[in-house]
C-alpha cells in the first residue's frame, strides 16, 4: 500500500502537460458517478451501512490492475492538511474532504485515476489528462468502470441509465470538464463574451475549484451540466469542440494584444516577473495572477516554453496545504505567505529577465578543444 | 362504513398491499387527524397500523409500503419519504426512482436534454438480467414438468439450471 508522502512526494505528469492547445487547457478531467444496486445512497445510508457498501467497493478497486499498489484510505485516517492536498491537487471533493471514516480515497500511483467512495454518490471515479485530451481519459475511465462491473452490480434502469443521488448526474453519470488559462480574454475584455456563449449552450462555467469560487489566476473550468439523453460520446465530442473553440479564441487575442499594444503586453509581464523574483511575502491570489501573466509570457515566446511548466507545477505548490505539508507543521497565514515567496524565488532563480533574454538564454555553442569532428 | 378505531362514519380510506393481498384501513375524520393521517408532511401507516389499531379489527399486520391520503409516500427499500425528496431534492437509493417515479418526471423536466438514457450500458448487469430471466423461466417449467409427473424432462432442466448457476458463479 502506497503510503501519502510518497503520493505527494511528485507532481503528476497532467500537472505538467498542459501545452496543448497554445498552453490553453491545462487539464481534461472525466467524472463517473455509480451506485450499488440494494444499497441506500451515502448520504442517506446509517453507518453500519455506508460501512457495508464501502467493505465492497474498496477491495473492488483495489483489486483492479491499474491501481495495483495504490494510495487507498479511509478519509478517518488523513489530517485535515492531507485532506486539504488532496483538494488543492483535485484528487478528492471538498465535499469528500469533509467526511471521515466509512469513506474512502483510492488513487493511482501516478494521480491519473481517482476514486471517492461514499461521497455523494458511493463510487465517483475520476481520469485526469494534462492538456485536451478528454475522449483519451473517457476511454480509460470507461474501462476501468467495465472492469469493475464484473465484480460490483451498479444501480442501472434501461430507460434512466445509471441511478445518482442527485438527478442532475443521472443517465451517464458523466462530468467531462477542461480547466482553461485564459489570461488574454481576460485583459482584452472578451472573457464575459465567451463565457455566456459557453453557458448559452448547455455548458457550465466555473472557476479554479470547482463550484461556488472565483476565478483567480485566469484559470476557468468547462463542463457540461446536462447527463442524460445523449451519450457519452456525444457530450464529449461537443465539449472538445467548445473548448478547442476557445482556446482558439485566446490564441487570437494574444497575437493581438502583442500587435496592439505591446508594450502593455511587457509591462505586465515584467512586472509581474519583478515582484515574483523578488517578494518577500505574497498572498496566494497575488501569486496566482502573477503567475498567470508569468505562464501568458511563457507561452508567447518571451520566456522559454518550459516556463509554462514551471508556472503550473507552482500553481499547485504554494496552494497553502500544500505549502504546510512542504513545512511539516501548521503555518500561520504570515509564515505562508513569507515560505510561499521564498518557493516563488528559488524556483524562477534561473528564469531570466525578459529584458535580457536574448543575450543570456542562448549560449553560443563552445567548440570542444579534445573533439574535433574530423578525429572520429 | 365505520371507523377502524371508534365507531364513527370513516371518511379516510388507506388502501395498500400486504404480503400480495389488498389491505385497507378505514378512518374518520377524527381518528385521521389525531393520527397524522390527513398531514401530508409525512406519516407512516406503518407506524398506524403497528402502534394502536383496535384490538380484533386490524388484520394487517405488516406494512411494507404506505401510501397516505395525503401522498406522504414511503420508499419500501431504504425509508425515504416523499417529503425527504421534496426537502433534499436528492434520493435515499436506487429504488426510490421507482418509488418516486412522478416526482422523477417531474424533476427531469429541462433538467437534460432529454429525459431517457443513451449511451454506456453495463455488460454484466444485461447478461446477469438475462440469465435470470431465463433462470425463471426454466424453474417455471421444471415445476409444470415434476407436477405433471414428467420426471425425465424434469431431469434434463434440473441439469439446464445447475449449469448456468454454476457458469454464473465462475
Amino acid at each position: 500500500m502506497m503510503r501519502f508522502s510518497t503520493l505527494i512526494k511528485n507532481p503528476a505528469d497532467w500537472m505538467t502537460g498542459g501545452q496543448g492547445e497554445h498552453g490553453a487547457v491545462l487539464t481534461s478531467r472525466i467524472r463517473l458517478a455509480r451506485n450499488l444496486r440494494g444499497h441506500p445512497f451515502p448520504g442517506w445510508a446509517k453507518r453500519d451501512q455506508r460501512a457495508a457498501a464501502l467493505e465492497l467497493i474498496q477491495p473492488a478497486v483495489e483489486a483492479l490492475p491499474p491501481m495495483k499498489d495504490a494510495f487507498s484510505q479511509q478519509l478517518g485516517s488523513l489530517n485535515p492538511v492531507q485532506k486539504q492536498v488532496l483538494v488543492e491537487r483535485h484528487l478528492i471533493s471538498r465535499e469528500h474532504a469533509a467526511r471521515g471514516d466509512g469513506s474512502a480515497a483510492v488513487i493511482e500511483r501516478r494521480q491519473t485515476f481517482s476514486l471517492m467512495i461514499n461521497e455523494e454518490d458511493h463510487l465517483r471515479m475520476q481520469a485526469i489528462r494534462p492538456g485536451l485530451q478528454l475522449t483519451a481519459a473517457f476511454n480509460a475511465l470507461s474501462a476501468l468502470d467495465s472492469e469493475l462491473e464484473k465484480s460490483l452490480e451498479f444501480a442501472f434502469d434501461p430507460s434512466l441509465g445509471y441511478l445518482t443521488t442527485c438527478p442532475t448526474n443521472l443517465g451517464t453519470g458523466l462530468r467531462a470538464s477542461a480547466m482553461l488559462h485564459l489570461p488574454a480574454l481576460v485583459l482584452s475584455d472578451q472573457i464575459g463574451q465567451i463565457l455566456q456563449a459557453v453557458s448559452k449552450i448547455g455548458l457550465a462555467v466555473r472557476g479554479l475549484y470547482g463550484e461556488g469560487t472565483e476565478s483567480l489566476g485566469n484559470l476557468y473550468q468547462i463542463s457540461n451540466q446536462s447527463t442524460l439523453g445523449e451519450s457519452e460520446e456525444t457530450i464529449i465530442r461537443r465539449l472538445e469542440r467548445v473548448i478547442a473553440e476557445v482556446a482558439v479564441h485566446e490564441s487570437n487575442a494574444r497575437e493581438k494584444l502583442l500587435e496592439d499594444d505591446p508594450a502593455m503586453v511587457a509591462d505586465k509581464i515584467g512586472r509581474a516577473y519583478g515582484t515574483l523574483r523578488h517578494a518577500h511575502l505574497i498572498e496566494s491570489k497575488e501569486a496566482l495572477n502573477h503567475l498567470s501573466i508569468l505562464r501568458l509570457g511563457g507561452c508567447v515566446g518571451v520566456f522559454p516554453p518550459e516556463t509554462v511548466m514551471l508556472c503550473d507545477s507552482l500553481l499547485m505548490d504554494i496552494q497553502p496545504a500544500h505549502l504546510q505539508l512542504h513545512s511539516g507543521r501548521k503555518l500561520s497565514p504570515e509564515e505562508r505567505d513569507s515560505i510561499r515567496a521564498e518557493i516563488v524565488r528559488s524556483r524562477l532563480l534561473s528564469l531570466h529577465s525578459p529584458d535580457n533574454r536574448s543575450t543570456s538564454h542562448e549560449p553560443k555553442p563552445v567548440p570542444d578543444p579534445h573533439n574535433h569532428p574530423g578525429d572520429a | 362504513m365505520k371507523c377502524d378505531f371508534c365507531d364513527k362514519k370513516a371518511t379516510v380510506f388507506l388502501t395498500q398491499l400486504v404480503e400480495g393481498q389488498m389491505k385497507k384501513v378505514c378512518l374518520c375524520d377524527a381518528c385521521a387527524k389525531e393520527r397524522g393521517v390527513t398531514d401530508p408532511t409525512g406519516f407512516s401507516l406503518a407506524d398506524l397500523l403497528l402502534g394502536g389499531m383496535a384490538a380484533g379489527k386490524g388484520s394487517v399486520t405488516t406494512a411494507k409500503t404506505a401510501v397516505a391520503a395525503g401522498g406522504g409516500r414511503r420508499c419500501p427499500s431504504c425509508g425515504f419519504t416523499l417529503d425527504d425528496l421534496r426537502r433534499v431534492r436528492r434520493f435515499g437509493c436506487s429504488d426510490c426512482y421507482a418509488t418516486f417515479g412522478e416526482e422523477v418526471s417531474q424533476m427531469l423536466r429541462g433538467l437534460h436534454k432529454g429525459t431517457s438514457h443513451i449511451g454506456k450500458v453495463p455488460d454484466g448487469l444485461m447478461a446477469r438480467q438475462v440469465l435470470n430471466q431465463r433462470l425463471e423461466e426454466l424453474r417455471s417449467r421444471l415445476d409444470q414438468a415434476v407436477s405433471s409427473e414428467s420426471y425425465e424432462e424434469a431431469a434434463g432442466i434440473r441439469d439446464e439450471i445447475r449449469n448456468i448457476e454454476l457458469g454464473a458463479k465462475a
